[in-house]
């Protein structure tokens, strides 16, 4: 409606007899080419500083890492362009040399491996069954799991504190284990992960199915031949995710996790107390923390930009 | 049943709503599939499994979320209705004492601005990239770079930002940027605590200011010996104080010296052999108080002022060549620690929501845009009146998700904040007063369920999107 509004306006202001939109149209889009050309600079500009804006931080976090602790409370990172001299790989191989340090990123693999495999894994077999198999209750079933979806970690962490506090297998005591902290994990993972491969799973030809099962192959087959290989872009978002999320997180360490289980975030931030006086920690540390979920990221963007526009709930 | 009645109404949505939400886009394709296996579920039942098979499937997944999420929400609802020690029920006070005391009402507070503000401004900013790379060929790369912190951990986020948001000018970036437009624009800073010696008789303290006692006419030279200037503030090149030039008609010339010489000796007033002059400073020619002329010291602390009117003039070194250099801007102090801890939470989220915008913005069928400019429209009514309707599904999408991920902050609060109470949400109470010194699962209990109050109605919309999707 506003559209048809504006071109009487426009038909109006220019009462050319005979020439109507043929004379326009050419004439507007040279206007629109010189406009564009200008405004793209602009745009450039603009987008460029921006650009900047998101570079410089990390960046600056790199360089610091790469400074002595004087030279850091000397005067910024930006120093080193007239200085190059006072480059160093000093603070990494100090960090490497403290043995918590390294416990501490081989915990956050050890938590996170499990946990992403574990929720591909339980997902996919949850997903197959709502997407492909009858029974009773599915639909609210389902209904559920898009509820818990946004349920906050918060929620989680008391209750289930407490409920770790009681499992003592005869010397295995869940709390302060990265077992409890991988399956905390796990739970909290399950909703999204089940929302996501659902969809993905559904997608798949009915046929393919069908034909699978007159073919007598078993459900299980089916899951482990048909679906889940055909699942394989939803999956590889889906752990890439979990990995992200897993390897990133601070909050269910600091609540589920002792000293010996302890998770990089959580060694880093124990070290946060003394900021000014612990930035050759500080900066390597969390460098190293995030180095490793960039090359993740930048492997598999695609994968995990689809995550990001199949999931946007959680 | 209803599919043969559903199945063209399902079109209807899908053309005129480009991709309502990319979560829907994969659902929709979803759906001839599930209606058709819905009904052939009847006809092809000697093939479909029993029902009891799919109970194998569920199995891992049902125990861990009722062991691990369902059990716990129920916990947690009963928990805030009792004491710290959990023995005795105290009713709703857990929920009363979210809104009591400084630390509470502060982070309550502090939520609110959040979920006001930064969904509202990460959304504007995603549109924004969004809508502008759409116009540059490296776009692929600009997504790149603003999506990137999205894999960044709020820890590592929040030490990259404790860095940039370093009080001292010489380590935080920021500041530094702050200091050298504040300095581009005020002129650079000069000799604080700087001032004339007691016992000389050329210059006294005006206010913060330093004038001559004396007047000059033009031709006349005039000596500004200053005191007290901080070793670190001698700029390097400042050269050893001179005599002040000739001064032609209309013209004062001067010298502006520290009038010290190092290891004694000297004499008073009178720029003597190692002495240092001093650069840059700001000297105005007053005349019935008003300024009539300017200048600045060179490096060996001469000036001359010209175009001087006839008559005698004095002169005044204004306050602002003695006060305290600007320090920059306190980023994490006082009321505006909330903001910055925003600001680095735009850095980690804008691409997120730019990527989803940019989607929805790629499914907006060309025609549509193409037939509005054709009517004469504006890029700026396209945007408004064409663009912006359009996309308003993805917005509120993404919106909806912010809101239900602002509501969580945690990490970047606690580590760029580092328990500075100014700057507490509640997604920290709850982790203070449960385990972080609190000690009190009650109320940490009571602040959990709310954040699940707080959410509901982001539950009820996804479960409406559902119903929307499969009907």
């Amino acid at each position: 409606m506003s559209t048809a509004g504006t071109q009487a306006g426009t038909a109006a202001d220019a009462p050319r007899p005979g020439a109507g939109s043929a004379a326009g149209a050419p004439r507007r889009s040279v206007v629109a080419r010189v406009v564009g050309r200008v405004g793209g600079g602009a745009v450039q500009a603009v987008l460029a500083v921006i650009a900047l804006f998101w570079l410089v931080p990390t960046f600056g976090l790199l360089i610091a890492s790469l400074r002595s602790n004087e030279d850091n409370n000397g005067g910024g990172w930006w120093q080193v362009f007239s200085k190059p001299s006072q480059l160093t790989f000093q603070s990494y191989s100090a960090l490497l040399d403290k043995s918590d340090f390294v416990d501490s990123f081989w915990n956050t693999v050890l938590i996170t491996v499990p946990a992403t495999t574990l929720v591909v894994v339980i997902a996919s077999l949850a997903a197959y069954a709502f997407a492909w198999l009858e029974f009773p209750g599915r639909d609210w079933l389902f209904l559920l799991v898009v509820a818990l979806l946004v349920v906050p970690v918060q929620l989680g962490l008391i209750p289930v504190a407490k409920l770790y506090g009681q499992i003592d297998f005869g010397g295995f005591k869940m709390a302060g284990s990265i077992t409890g902290v991988v399956l905390f994990h796990v739970a909290f993972g399950l909703p999204f992960a089940i929302f996501l491969l659902r969809n993905f799973f559904a997608a798949i030809p009915r046929d393919l199915l069908e034909a699978a099962r007159m073919d007598g192959g078993s459900e299980w087959t089916i899951f482990r031949r048909v679906v889940f290989p055909l699942g394989g872009p939803a999956i590889a978002s889906l752990g890439i995710f979990q990995f992200l999320w897993v390897w990133n997180d601070l909050l269910v360490a600091l609540v589920f996790a002792d000293p010996s289980s302890q998770p990089m975030t959580q060694w880093l931030q124990s070290q946060m107390r003394q900021f000014t006086g612990n930035i050759d920690v500080l900066a390597p540390g969390a460098f190293l923390s995030l180095i490793i979920p960039l090359v993740v990221f930048f492997a598999f963007q695609r994968y995990f930009v689809q995550g990001v526009l199949a999931g946007s709930v959680k | 049943m209803k599919a043969e009645d559903s199945a063209p109404h399902e079109d209807v949505p899908h053309d005129k709503v480009p991709p309502a939400d990319p979560a829907g886009g994969t659902a929709a394709e979803t759906e001839p599939a599930a209606t058709g296996r819905r009904r052939g579920g009847g006809r092809a039942g000697g093939i479909a499994p029993p029902s009891w098979l799919a109970l194998f499937f569920l199995m891992p997944a049902l125990l861990l979320l009722g062991f691990l999420v369902i059990y716990p929400i129920v916990f947690s609802v009963i928990r805030s209705f009792l004491d710290a020690s959990g023995d005795s029920f105290v009713g709703l006070d857990n929920y009363t004492g979210i809104f009591q005391g400084h630390d509470n009402l502060v982070a309550v507070r502090n939520t609110a601005v959040w979920v006001v503000f930064a969904p509202t401004v990460v959304t504007i900013f995603g549109l924004l990239f969004a809508v502008l790379s759409e116009r540059i060929r490296w776009s692929t790369a600009f997504k790149l770079v603003v999506f990137m912190p999205m894999a960044v951990s709020f820890l590592a986020s929040g030490v990259i930002f404790r860095l940039v948001y370093q009080q001292d000018p010489d380590k935080g970036v920021l500041n530094a940027v702050a200091v050298g437009v504040h300095d581009t624009i005020k002129g650079g800073t000069g000799y604080p605590g700087a001032g004339p010696h007691a016992k000389t008789a050329l210059v006294r303290a005006d206010g913060g200011a330093v004038v001559t006692t004396g007047a000059f006419g033009a031709g006349q030279t005039a000596l500004v010996p200053l005191l007290r200037v901080k070793p670190e503030n001698l700029p390097k090149d400042a050269k050893p104080a001179a005599q002040p030039p000739a001064a032609k008609a209309g013209q004062v010339t001067g010298t502006v010296w520290f009038d010290f010489t190092k290891g004694g000796g000297g004499e008073l007033d009178k720029p003597n052999t190692g002495e240092s002059g001093l650069p840059g400073v700001r000297i105005e020619a007053v005349s019935g108080g008003k300024v009539v002329a300017k200048a600045t010291s060179a490096a060996d602390g001469t000036f001359t002022l010209k175009k001087l009117p006839s008559g005698s003039v004095t002169l005044r070194l204004p306050e602002d060549n003695f006060t305290a250099p600007y320090g920059g801007v306190q980023w994490l102090g006082g009321t505006l620690i909330t903001i910055s801890i925003m600001v680095a939470y735009l850095w980690v989220w804008a691409g997120f929501a730019m990527v989803l915008i940019a989607a929805g913005l790629a499914a907006i069928p060309r025609d549509a845009l193409e037939a509005a400019r054709v009517d004469g429209a504006t890029e700026g009514q396209v945007f408004r009146r064409v663009t912006i309707p359009l996309l308003a599904p993805v917005l509120v999408v993404v919106l909806v998700t912010l809101v239900i991920n602002v509501m969580k902050v945690f990490d970047l609060v606690y580590i760029i904040g580092g328990g500075d109470p100014t700057a507490g949400v509640l997604a920290l109470r709850m982790w203070t007063e449960s385990f972080g010194g609190g000690n009190d699962p009650g109320a940490g209990s009571a602040i959990a369920v709310l954040l699940l109050l707080l959410v509901v109605p982001a539950m009820l919309f996804n479960i409406r999107r559902l119903r929307q999707e499969r009907s």
